[in-house]
């Protein structure tokens, strides 16, 4: 069971990613092009309730399943990390219209193209890894 | 009731259940970023070894690359049991914009111009999803995050580094929507 409940969130996360369509290269396009409300709604929707649910997570101290308080890490701050590597991320995501979630689902959709692509994302992991040292951060 | 679950599900559906996503795994104890797989992958292939960045224990991560193939079966199911045979309901803007730079829109998720068996068996084709993957994964990790750690899990927890990043991601689409995509096909 300690498995297996990833697995079943996983695979909620496969079918709302699919029935949502933002899997789909077009709707990314889309959004894009400031020509649907749809990827807009779906984001804004997603946050406005996540951030009622972080709030009261906080204001009430809700525990997880095992007992132990839920916590929060602060991203670390700074600026040119976030709007250089935003940006380089954001470029890919328009060309192949998929970012990491989507690329594993579309594999489940039987687009083996998806495989080139997660390939070059864990290339480009390797290089971040590799370089990180002298990137400014 | 499958039937219902077969159409393409509104955005105030889609929305609330990527937010129950997110507090399902707070609840679990972890938290909602898929990127992070990435480094696990490269780690438990060996980089290890040569890169201190993947020397960690990815054991402690393997939660997540289940949560990653639970996704993959995700779509399965859905391209299966869940698969609704209604063409994307695509604007038309978008459809004409498309068309205007010599992408044509046919009715699937992706198209068969980036991922039909002649795309990805060409030269140009494979050079293509492996630079933009390559770009995806570089951004995500010099980020810190993807639009699930940046655009849902930073964002509600009010992350200022997080809306950057988010800033970063619409340049970068913007740039590449604009002015790489129309001199590719």
């Amino acid at each position: 069971m300690k498995s297996i409940k990833f697995i079943l969130a996983g695979i909620l996360f496969g079918i709302i990613m699919s029935k949502s369509e933002a899997i789909s290269w077009y709707r990314i396009q889309e959004m894009f092009r400031f020509q649907s409300f749809h990827m807009y709604g779906l984001m804004g929707t997603a946050v406005v309730l996540g951030s009622l649910a972080v709030f009261l997570i906080k204001k009430f101290k809700i525990n997880d399943y095992t007992g132990k308080p839920i916590t929060f890490q602060d991203k670390d701050k700074s600026f040119p990390r976030y709007i250089i590597g935003g940006t380089i991320f954001g470029l890919g995501w328009a060309l192949t219209g998929a970012c990491p979630g989507p690329m594993f689902v579309n594999i489940g959709h039987g687009y083996f193209g998806m495989f080139i692509v997660i390939f070059g994302a864990l290339v480009g992991t390797y290089i971040y890894g590799l370089i990180k040292n002298k990137l400014p951060h | 009731m499958l039937e219902l679950l077969r159409q393409p599900w509104p955005w105030y559906t889609s929305g609330a259940a990527i937010a129950f996503i997110m507090i399902l795994l707070l609840y679990f104890g972890k938290y909602f970023g898929v990127s992070s797989n990435l480094r696990t992958i490269c780690t438990i292939a060996g980089a290890g070894k040569k890169v201190s960045f993947f020397d960690f224990d990815w054991k402690t991560q393997k939660w997540n690359l289940l949560f990653l193939f639970g996704a993959i079966l995700g779509g399965v199911i859905s391209s299966t049991l869940l698969k609704n045979n209604q063409p994307l309901q695509l604007s038309g803007a978008t459809i004409t914009d498309l068309k205007a730079i010599g992408i044509s829109f046919d009715g699937n998720l992706n198209p068969s111009q980036l991922f039909g068996p002649d795309a990805i068996f060409s030269i140009k084709g494979i050079l293509i999803l492996l630079f933009g993957g390559l770009l995806v994964g570089f951004g995500a990790r010099y980020a810190g995050g993807c639009t699930s750690g940046h655009a849902i899990s930073g964002l509600t927890n009010m992350q200022l580094p997080s809306l950057i990043a988010v800033a970063g991601f619409f340049i970068g689409g913007l740039a590449a929507t604009y002015l790489i995509l129309p001199y590719l096909f």
